[in-house]
């Protein structure tokens, strides 16, 4: 151990990291998902994807953070949630007009399969929001690294 | 129907390069020709729409629009963008070549997109957040476009633009929040309509000086311009012809002209406001121009003091001193480009933009060389080029409202501007050839292509006055005359 450079924070730091960052990520997934029926959505999950992330490269070090989700596919995933966005509103144009709710049985109050294209749209802007928080955090790294 | 479609071309073109422009090559070029192309296309089209409809209303997701988000196209909506959308399809034939020094290609293409979708969106919404949400799409992709070289001088440049627009920003922000907390709507027609409900008080004040400060930052007018000397040289020649061109008219112009005419409610003080304003603009950017060795900074300052016409003439508030802005506003936009292209097509081949360093380049340059004399001669208002007939509109228009001292404004301000740009054309195209430059080719054939094309689009817009073309700018023009009929144009869509 003691010979290898050591890259990241301390054995604390990391050991606790390893317990939360799931959870972190599975809140953030949460907040996503619920976002039409709860305080929060797709932004604000977004972020808080992304902070998982950040959290595991600011614990272990930018290669772990950048082995997981790398900056290219970071930058792929962004482009994909933003043309995702741009084609469940582009659908609506089935139901007639551009950002048409086109789903049926819709606005049930406090059913979460009741919102119709809001929690897709949701996933979409999560998508965009944390993909581009986190390229911008890498960005950043790399930029100081040089 | 067409409506979103101005939104949706951009917005998708933009993420479909960023995702794929890296693999395969020429796929940034060719989709952005083709999108700006297409955009070109509709927005001609919409021209014969306003013909027909006279306005047109966008519910976005079938909703009605006091609750809902409405798109909204009349004369001035059309015209605006036949304006952009002509410069940007220009532009994007300009770039293929250009942009070939420049790594990340695809990028430029990306940013220059989403530049595209908030200029559309401005033009085209009808809400006043939606407004604002567009504002904030275009000065973001236009901060980062500016510092695309990633050189000192551009990263300067960017980041004092960056602040200085963040901080309009905050103030068009500002001035929403307090005009929906008054209102309690942000719909545009709907705010027209309560706010002729109520008595005048402060509060309409306090929000028309917070967007006269935020949008007159946006269109660099004189005591908000000091960002703009910086920005226009920084960016690669077709951002700052797009910036010079169409961005500050679209969130500058455009966005006072709609707020002030058809959503307060244009009065005395704010017309002389916006004279004072843009007299004030044209003869210090004029003044400051002249001094000036570097062509584009040069330009820049040119665009500074030619916006004072935009905004003089339409603060004028006559019918004819609005249609001589509005004149102003696509010429300007048509020969401030081509000259920013030139000057790029210059920088191209010599590698300096000093004009100390140019002379004879009219021997080995011969197209820009031609252009940018046609360009020079539009700005400067000589007789068969449509600057001309513009400016004349103004100072007829400010001589019919008795404004001596403005006509006097605009005359000198002319007279300084053909100075500058004899200046210009000595220095550069005339006189003899610097060796230095003995080997220096002419520049690529799309280049020339876009150049050539804004030449003779100079000349003939100068027929956009007479009276087959006419109906164009006076529907725009009529839009601004209606003030606060627009809500009735708007909610009788509606019905």
């Amino acid at each position: 151990m003691k010979n290898k450079k050591e890259v990241g924070m301390t054995l604390i730091v990391k050991t606790i990291t390893r317990l939360t960052v799931g959870l972190i990520l599975l809140y953030g997934i949460y907040i996503v998902l619920h976002g039409h029926v709860s305080p929060g959505g797709g932004f604000a999950g977004g972020v808080i994807i992304a902070l998982s992330f950040i959290h595991l490269m600011l614990a272990f070090g930018k290669e772990a953070a950048l082995k997981k989700l790398s900056q290219a596919a970071s930058s792929i995933l962004e482009s994909l949630g933003a043309l995702m966005f741009l084609s469940i509103a582009l659908l609506g144009f089935l139901g007639g007009y551009f950002f048409f709710n086109f789903f049926l049985h819709k606005g049930t109050p406090f059913a979460l399969f009741s919102a119709g294209i809001i929690p897709l749209c949701n996933i979409a802007i999560s998508l965009k929001v944390g993909a581009g928080l986190f390229a911008i955090f890498a960005v950043l790294i790399l930029f100081k690294s040089r | 129907m067409i409506l979103p479609f101005f939104v949706i071309i951009p917005l998708g073109a933009a993420f479909l390069i960023s995702l794929f422009g890296k693999k395969i090559k020429n796929f940034g070029d060719l989709l952005a020709n083709l999108g700006t192309l297409s955009l070109l296309v509709f927005s001609l089209y919409s021209i014969s729409k306003v013909f027909t409809n006279k306005i047109l209303v966008y519910k976005v997701g079938g909703w009605m629009p006091p609750l809902g988000i409405s798109m909204v196209l009349d004369g001035l909506s059309s015209f605006m963008l036949v304006t952009v959308n002509l410069v940007s399809f220009l532009v994007t034939i300009y770039s293929i070549s250009y942009m070939e020094k420049y790594t990340d290609k695809y990028r430029f293409y990306t940013l220059f997109m989403l530049m595209l979708t908030g200029m559309n969106g401005i033009i085209i919404t009808g809400d006043l957040f939606n407004l604002f949400v567009f504002l904030e799409i275009a000065s973001i992709a236009s901060y980062a476009l500016v510092a695309f070289g990633t050189e000192a001088e551009e990263l300067e440049a960017s980041f004092k633009y960056a602040v200085m627009g963040s901080v309009a920003s905050s103030f068009v922000l500002l001035g929403i929040a307090l005009l929906y907390s008054y209102t309690s709507t942000l719909n545009m027609a709907d705010i027209s309509q309560v706010l002729s409900g109520r008595p005048a008080g402060m509060m309409v004040n306090f929000v028309a000086v917070l967007f006269l400060a935020g949008f007159g930052l946006k269109a660099a007018l004189v005591p908000f311009h000091a960002w703009l000397p910086d920005a226009h040289p920084a960016a690669p020649a077709p951002i700052s012809a797009m910036l010079s061109g169409v961005l500050i008219k679209v969130l500058g112009v455009y966005a006072i002209m709609r707020i002030f005419f058809n959503l307060i409610g244009i009065n005395t003080v704010i017309l002389a406001m916006l004279m004072f304003l843009g007299a004030v603009s044209m003869l210090m950017g004029v003044i400051l121009a002249l001094a000036q060795w570097d062509f584009k900074r040069l330009l820049a300052y040119h665009s500074i003091s030619q916006i004072g016409y935009v905004i003089l003439g339409i603060g004028l508030g006559t019918p004819l001193g609005i249609l001589g802005g509005l004149f102003h506003l696509f010429n300007h936009s048509i020969f401030k480009s081509l000259l920013f292209l030139n000057s790029g097509a210059v920088d191209y081949s010599l590698g300096t933009r000093d004009l100390q360093k140019m002379g004879g380049l009219r021997e080995k340059m011969p197209v820009t060389a031609n252009t940018s004399l046609i360009a020079s001669m539009s700005i400067a208002g000589i007789p068969p080029f449509n600057g001309f007939f513009s400016k004349l509109i103004i100072i007829f228009a400010c001589i019919q409202a008795n404004r001596f001292g403005y006509a006097f404004c605009a005359i000198a301000a002319s007279i300084l501007t053909l100075a500058s740009f004899m200046k210009v054309q000595k220095y550069a195209f005339f006189g003899k050839l610097n060796p230095k430059w003995q080997n220096i080719k002419e520049v690529p054939w799309p280049m020339k292509l876009s150049m050539i094309a804004l030449g003779v689009i100079c000349v003939i817009s100068a027929l956009l006055i007479m009276p087959l073309f006419k109906p164009f700018l006076q529907s725009a023009a009529n839009v601004l005359l209606l003030g606060n009929g627009y809500k009735d144009m708007v909610f009788g869509a509606l019905k």
